[in-house]
């Protein structure tokens, strides 16, 4: 391909990523004192305060928790799908994909008619005699909505994965005596592993930073980083911090995947990447 | 070939065979000797695949039985029969060096390590890839892909091996070296190889058993010898080598009609004026002077093949014939065509 092809997408990311990074990093790592702008580690000094790292931890656990769910969830569903033929697999990929249409916020607003104090679960206890539930405003809460909003962003790289495995693999492993569980184990799985880690970073990613999610079905109780950052920027007004902030996650997620990629090239032997 | 049943490794009996409406196979009855060296032969679609994924029990006749040793193993997943396949396109798992490729098998029956380790080294030696344990899959040619394959299959000492194509991938040298090491392996390690291709040259070669298939019926079944030089039918004729192939009628014993005029020959047993298909192999036709010949014809083109001359001849009477031999006669030359009784072979000509 030409090198010229490529210019549009470099003018892009000149604009919309490293101009905007390399002004968050100039924010983070400055502060005003008499009104001057100079250079100062404060806001970082101030960001792994106690509260703050709490906030981060509880991101962290949140986020890895949908994560794992999603991988439950997820890897089945991908499995089933993959293995159907014809118009069956065609109307399971399209349900699949019907929410993702819909706007993000609207799909996390359905969510609170569901679980709110007079919502259709809670009236539905109600008629059945039982007693109503907090169900809204929970940890809980927040993990149900990034599970719901992101778990196609798993099922898709896994079932991609998944049936680009070439049936005669499969028999192969049949014809060397392998029933379903060592054909599962030794071959399928493994193959089907850089689906996985596409799944669980793009379901991790917006997860650890996703604001909208813990602001509507957390109803902003417990802070998570994406909300952090947001009340920093909108509600504060305080862009040095919430630069700084940004700047810890950032290093946080690249430990964490470097982490992951790390222990799954181990596996694969290093084929697979 | 002794009808004797102790013998008869494999055997598939009536075995019929569709997917949906399609028919793939009909009517296959075909046995197996221990030791033996048979090979499916038949153009593409013609159910030699199928065949060999019936006897590796990755598919269910849908009517017939197939045993092994005698014993029904017609629900026996592939897992429990004691056969292993050389895959086309190898198959090889890619997440796996060549070492655990090879121990797949011995380490799903759950074999010691000690053992195992002798085994693959022993394996690997065998197929000339010692030293090559830790190399990935997809870092070797199409030759080496080829040979883990057959190691991999071979290591856990199976009653049979199935190659489907096995050397269908590799360039022309390779598949010629390959077909010999093959065979000498197979002599060697005395294991009955059950063989699919479409290559009649490589049938011929390695078997000692070939059975011709097409439209998902066998055709016929024998020595590469028989095969080739007393074909049951035109299909037969046709696939195996070149052939002159026209249709006659049998006049009666030892004297049959083709080309406008009637020969002498040594087959018999057919009805008074039975329609027959006549063979002629190429390299049995001779090109004497046109004035003391019965079949006349001109030399229309002619091709350099290295051991001989392919020659067309345009004969008097329409039918082109194919001559092979060692002297060229130009393009254009007045020929004529002569053909030993004996190397006349007449065939029952195939109903519908």
């Amino acid at each position: 391909m030409k090198r010229s092809a490529a210019y549009p997408y470099l003018a892009w990311l000149a604009v919309f990523t490293i101009i905007p990074l390399i002004l968050v990093l100039y924010y983070a790592f400055t502060s005003v004192s008499d009104g001057a702008v100079k250079f100062s580690p404060d806001n970082f000094v101030r960001a792994f305060e106690p509260m703050y790292l709490i906030v981060m931890w509880r991101s962290f656990v949140l986020a890895l928790a949908a994560t794992a769910i999603c991988f439950l969830i997820g890897y089945p569903a991908a499995y089933i799908l993959a293995r159907k033929v014809g118009e069956k697999k065609s109307t399971l990929l399209f349900l699949l994909l019907v929410p993702m249409w819909m706007n993000f916020l609207l799909r996390t607003y359905s969510w609170l008619t569901i679980l709110e104090r007079n919502g259709i679960i809670n009236n539905a206890l109600f008629a059945l005699g039982l007693p109503k539930m907090d169900l809204l405003y929970t940890r809980e809460a927040v993990v149900l909505g990034m599970v719901y909003n992101f778990l196609s962003f798993m099922i898709l790289p896994i079932y991609t994965a998944l049936s680009k495995i070439d049936a005669s693999l499969i028999e192969a492993a049949q014809d060397l005596g392998a029933g379903k569980m060592n054909v599962f184990f030794r071959v399928i799985f493994p193959l089907s592993l850089p689906g996985v880690v596409s799944g669980v970073t793009m379901v991790f990613l917006p997860a650890i930073t996703t604001f909208v999610i813990p602001n509507l079905l957390g109803g902003g109780k417990d802070a998570l980083i994406g909300s952090l950052i947001e009340q920093q920027f909108l509600r504060v007004g305080d862009w040095r911090f919430g630069s700084a902030v940004s700047v810890v996650i950032m290093g946080l997620i690249v430990i964490a995947m470097s982490l992951f990629y790390a222990v799954d090239s181990d596996e694969g032997e290093g084929g697979l990447f | 070939m002794t009808e004797n049943n102790d013998n008869k490794l494999i055997e598939l009996r009536n075995v019929h065979k569709s997917f949906g409406k399609t028919v793939v196979l009909t009517d296959i009855s075909l046995y197996v000797k221990k030791n033996e060296f048979v090979t499916l032969l038949g153009p593409s679609g013609c159910g030699k695949t199928t065949t060999l994924r019936i006897i590796g029990g990755f598919e269910r006749p849908t009517r017939g039985d197939i045993s092994f040793d005698g014993k029904s193993v017609l629900n026996l997943p592939p897992y429990q029969r004691h056969v292993n396949t050389v895959f086309q396109k190898y198959a090889l798992f890619p997440n796996m060096n060549v070492f655990e490729n090879v121990a797949f098998g011995l380490k799903i029956r759950g074999r010691q390590s000690a053992e195992i380790n002798e085994k693959v080294k022993a394996m690997l030696k065998l197929v000339k890839l010692d030293g090559y344990d830790k190399r990935t899959v997809l870092s070797l040619s199409g030759g080496q892909q080829q040979r883990v394959a057959i190691a991999r299959a071979l290591v856990n000492e199976p009653e049979a091996l199935l190659l489907d194509e096995p050397l269908g991938a590799l360039d022309l040298k390779l598949r010629k070296e390959m077909q010999i090491e093959l065979k000498n392996m197979q002599v060697k390690l005395g294991i009955t190889f059950v063989y699919v291709t479409h290559d009649q040259e490589e049938a011929l070669a390695m078997s000692d058993t070939v059975a011709v298939m097409n439209n998902g019926e066998i055709q016929q079944i024998g020595a590469p010898e028989d095969i080739y030089n007393e074909p049951k039918n035109a299909f037969v004729a046709g696939f195996i080598g070149e052939s002159n192939i026209m249709g006659g009628v049998m006049r009666e014993d030892y004297v049959v009609s083709f080309g406008g005029d009637t020969f002498k020959c040594v087959d018999k047993g057919f009805e008074k004026n039975e329609d027959v298909d006549v063979v002629i192999r190429p390299e049995d036709v001779d090109l004497i002077d046109a004035k003391e010949a019965r079949i006349k014809g001109v030399i229309k083109n002619v091709t350099f093949k290295g051991v001989h001359y392919e020659m067309r001849v345009q004969a008097e009477n329409d039918y082109v014939w194919t001559v092979q031999n060692t002297v060229m006669s130009p393009v254009g030359a007045a020929v004529g065509i002569r053909v030993e009784p004996d190397l006349i072979h007449v065939m029952r000509r195939a109903a519908g």
